[in-house]
Formats: structure tokens, sequence, C-alpha cells
């Protein structure tokens, strides 16, 4: 194993958390202090008491074939909010959503669902069958609560409206996402799930999305989680980021994310230095299995006693 | 005309109808060689029918259902690829159809006939059976007609609106597999397949709705069916070739022209 003083700390975030050995419990890298939003996997941020919770997940974890997809994720989203998951391939973002939309077998943890909440999900691929004809406005008859007064006000509140009659084949990737949004729209969500929503979108169009996202959040009072590889903007669109590496590496408001080590090894230095005016702040590091382990847990007032995942040695 | 003419007619004409919105899931579904497989499986079941002296449509229907079920669970596996898997038992359940329909009976089944069907020789019993299961099939492919949309359109999508994507795709199958247990005796099982999805591949050119696709293959198939059986009359070929051939030769240009419209 490379051990470069220093990096250690910040290069496990991406390996393998499948195996559970903790007993290599190693001191290199940061010590910080904790500055409340960048809590590591455990324990979500402080919200304002009453605050409007949709769904949350608890010590969420996923294994398929012997490996570990997933282990130990908190998350919140409450209404109004854009909460952004960042994190590399392979990260189990993906799984992540799925969960969260109970289309993936928990191996531990839960998702508690809001009484009643209904979710509008954008999913990341979607690429049509060419051999299945099929107009805007048929796709859009096929959601929930789809009269055809109903769909056209909703084509036009993403901008799509003079798509309605084109094949969805023919669509370019922003009129498609748009028309996706439609989708997703048409059932009156409480939460929005949109897993990547500027694949196949240019640049301008991707500022285009995500101040419609931004502007429906506003109009609809909707909680927004949105996947994303694209940091700037989503960055600047979002109240909370969390970056995932199957665990949740961090969490914050976005600035306070973009200074924090694991984000910077993830992403690179240069993504980073677009945020680079905040204090570079850590709560965490990584043992050699690469299980996140508090830097002085008994001391650390927001991790709610429960002193980091499965037992991480310190 | 005739009576036995009448006969084929009706029968062919039922089965046009009812195989065009089933052969048009069927395509966008991608599964032209999965229902191909399972309709080599069903002369394992004619064999089986024979040799115990019953009607063939219920041990048709078992051996498609068994043959879907090992489709299914085989295409779990990750050693080998979807495509290999259906090739493999593909001509594994027609081999062994082959050879069952022949021992079993000791030589004396008309193995053609089971191969590429005969239309002419549909009596009214069959006709009972093509338009009782047929209405049946239309009528639970109406019911489960949107969330077998949604399915095809999109899985995920459609299951996390809350579209119980393994019951409906379940009862898919099962559809399937009766309209090929009904079609077997006219088409054959080398040619059921073909009655399926060929007007349904003929009338995607020139169809914007899905709705419009599955009416077109029915327009397709009706079309078929008068002209095969004509030819067939007229210059002595076999019927359900004949009929399939007009398919294809439908098809065939349809597809080609709008490939051509395409690229100008």
């Amino acid at each position: 194993m490379n051990e470069r003083p220093g990096e250690s700390a910040e290069a496990s975030c991406a390996s393998a958390h499948g195996a559970h050995s903790h007993s290599h419990s190693h001191s290199h890298g940061h010590h910080h202090t904790h500055d409340g939003t960048c809590c590591g996997g455990h324990g979500a941020p402080k919200r304002p008491p009453g605050a409007d919770i949709l769904i949350s997940a608890r010590a969420l974890a996923v294994a398929r074939s012997g490996r570990t997809i997933l282990s130990d994720v908190d998350l919140d989203i409450a209404a109004g909010e854009i909460v952004t998951l960042i994190g590399p391939n392979g990260a189990g973002k993906t799984t992540l959503v799925r969960a969260l939309l109970g289309l993936e077998r928990l191996d531990d943890g839960e998702v508690q669902r809001r009484r009643g909440l209904t979710i509008g999900y954008v999913p990341q691929r979607f690429d049509i069958d060419r051999a299945l004809p099929m107009t805007v406005s048929r796709f859009l008859a096929l959601g929930e609560g789809a009269r055809q007064a109903r769909i056209a006000e909703v084509l036009e509140e993403v901008g799509a409206a003079r798509v309605a009659n084109q094949q969805l084949s023919e669509l370019s990737g922003g009129e498609l996402q748009r028309v996706l949004l439609a989708r997703a729209l048409l059932n009156d969500p409480d939460l929005l799930v949109l897993d990547e929503p500027v694949r196949g979108v240019d640049y301008v169009g991707e500022a285009e999305l995500y101040t419609l996202i931004g502007r429906l959040r506003d109009t609809r009072g909707l909680g927004v989680l949105l996947i994303s590889h694209d940091l700037h903007i989503v960055m600047g669109k979002s109240d909370r980021v969390v970056c995932l590496n199957r665990h949740v590496c961090c969490s914050g408001v976005p600035e306070t994310v973009a200074q924090h080590p694991e984000y910077v090894r993830l992403f690179g230095r240069d993504e980073a230095r677009a945020f680079a005016v905040y204090q570079h702040r850590h709560d965490h590091r990584h043992d050699l299995a690469g299980e996140p382990a508090p830097v002085r847990p008994a001391s650390d007032p927001t991790d709610g006693g429960n002193g980091g995942p499965s037992g991480g040695a310190a | 005309m005739e009576p036995f003419l009448l006969r084929a007619i009706a029968a062919a004409l039922a089965l046009a109808v009812v195989a065009a919105p089933l052969g048009s899931l069927v395509i966008w579904n991608r599964m032209a060689y999965f229902g191909e497989t399972i309709a080599q499986a069903s002369l394992i079941g004619i064999a089986l029918g024979l040799f115990l002296g019953i009607d063939i449509t219920a041990p048709v229907i078992f051996a498609t259902l068994v043959m879907a079920a090992l489709l299914i669970g085989l295409s779990r596996q990750k050693i080998v690829p979807l495509d290999a898997i259906l090739g493999l038992m593909h001509h594994g359940a027609l081999a062994l159809g082959v050879i069952l329909t022949l021992s079993l009976t000791s030589g004396a089944a008309d193995l053609m006939g089971f191969l590429f069907g005969d239309i002419l020789a549909v009596t009214v019993t069959d006709l009972y059976w093509i338009y009782g299961g047929g209405a049946l099939v239309l009528a639970i492919l109406a019911w489960l007609w949107q969330p077998l949309l949604r399915l095809a359109v999109h899985e995920e999508l459609a299951s996390a609106e809350g579209v119980n994507r393994d019951v409906v795709k379940a009862v898919f199958i099962v559809l399937l597999s009766l309209t090929i247990a009904i079609a077997i005796k006219i088409v054959g099982a080398l040619l059921v397949i073909a009655f399926l999805i060929v007007p349904a591949v003929a009338a995607r050119p020139l169809a914007s709705t899905p709705e419009r696709m599955a009416v077109l293959a029915a327009v397709v198939g009706v079309a078929s069916v008068v002209l095969g059986l004509w030819g067939s009359l007229t210059v002595d070929i076999p019927a359900g070739p004949a009929i399939v051939l007009v398919m294809a030769a439908i098809a065939g240009v349809s597809v080609g022209s709008a490939a051509l419209a395409r690229r100008t």
C-alpha cells in the first residue's frame, strides 16, 4: 500500500469499504476542528426544528455479490431545498437514489418517507427504442394524472411546448430532459429526484436547466435531489451538497464541501480551486481500510453519540 | 366458397388481429428471439400431447412456459451472453422437439404440419379455441396496455411510478405462450413468431404512436392473410409460408423505403 504521509487519509476514501478491517487505524492525515457542516458519514446536518422532512435515509447499506455499494448512509431532504449528490463513478449515487425510490433491496438501515409523499423521478438513462413510436404527448399521457390540458400546461412550464408532437427518439438532449422533467411533474410531486439531469445537454442548456429546476423549487416548493458530476453549476444552485463515495464523505453548503479534502481528492484541485475562498476544515480521516474514523469522537458534539460508523478505531 | 377455406380465412384473420398488439410489444421489448425460442419449445409440447393422446393446447402452453422460465433463469447468469443462450435453447428445443415428435409417435406424426402449420385443415373446434383464446388475450392486453407500454418505454421509470414490473411481465409472457399455443396448429412452430412480429415490423415506419403501430400491424396481417391464401390456392403453394412471405415482402418494402427516405 502506498503510504505517502499526509495523503493516505484522503486517498482511502476511494478504497473498498467492503473489507471491514479497522485494525490498521493509522493517524496520518489532517487533524481538523469540526465546523458543523462536514460530518463525514455520520449524522445529518442540523436543520431548524420543524423543517418539513420529505424523505430520510438512516444507516442505509446496500451490498451486491459480496461488494459493499453503500454503507451507513444518512440523508434527509426537506421541502424547498435542493440537495445535490456528487461523487465519482461507482460511488453508489444511482444506487442510493434507487434505494430512496424503493427500487433497491436494502441490506441494512431504513428509508422513511413523509406520509403520502409523491416523488417525481427523472432516470439517468433514457434511451427510447426506435422500434417504439412515441410522441411527446403520448409519452406524457402514460404518466399519472395526465389529462391533455394538464400535459400542455406542464410542457409549457418546462419550456417544451413546441415539441409536443415530436417523436421522443428525435429530441435533442436538452429537449428530452425537459420532457422527462414534465413527466416527473405531472403527478404534482413533493420531491423531485433527477439522476444526472444534464446528460447530453450543452453548457448553455445545462445552466438553463438548473435555473428551471431552481424556479420549480421556488414556485412549487419542491424538495429536489440531484445527482451530478457537474460541479460548478450544480454547486451554485444547491442548498446542500452531499459528497458520496460509498459512504457520505462530507456534506454541507457547497462552499464548505468544495474545500473538503475528500472533495478535493475526488474531483481534483482545479475543480476545488474555483471555490477556494473558504478555510479548509475537516472532521474525519480514513483508516487504511477506508473506514471513516472520527478524529476525536469523544469530544465531538455533533456526532450525536453514534461515534462514527462501525466503530471506526480512533 | 368451400367450408374448409372459410374456416382457414376465419382462423388466420383472427390470429392476425390478436398477433398485432402482442407482436408490437414483442418488438418494443426486444423479445423477438425470446419469442422464437419459446415457440420452438412448443414442438416438445406437441410431442407430449401426441404421446399422451390429449389435445396439444395444454402441453404446448406448458412447454412454452417452462422454456420461458428457463430462459429468464439463464438470462441471470453472467458466463455466456443472452443471445448465445437463446441460440442454444432455440436449436436444442427444435432438435429435441423433432426427435420426440417422431419417436414418441413411432414416426406417424405429421412433422411438416407441426413445423409449418396446416391452415387448410383448421376444424371448427380449432376455431373455438382461436376465437375464445384470442378474445381472452386481447381483453387482457387491453386491460394491461398502459403498464405494458410504460415498461416498454422505461422499466425503471415505470417501476418508480408504481408499475409492478414482475407481475406485468409474467402476464405478458403467459399471453405470448397462450397465443403461440393457439396459433401453432395453423402456422406451425417455425412460422408462428413471424405472424407476430413481421406485421409489426412492417407497421413501424408508418406509425407515430404505439396504438397506431398495433392497428397498422393488424391491417398488414389481415392483408397478408388474404393475399397469401389467395396465392396459395392459385399457384398451389403451402398456405402458412405463403402468408408469411407476403408479410415479409410488405415489411421489406416498408422498412426499406423508410430507410431510404431517411438518408435523403
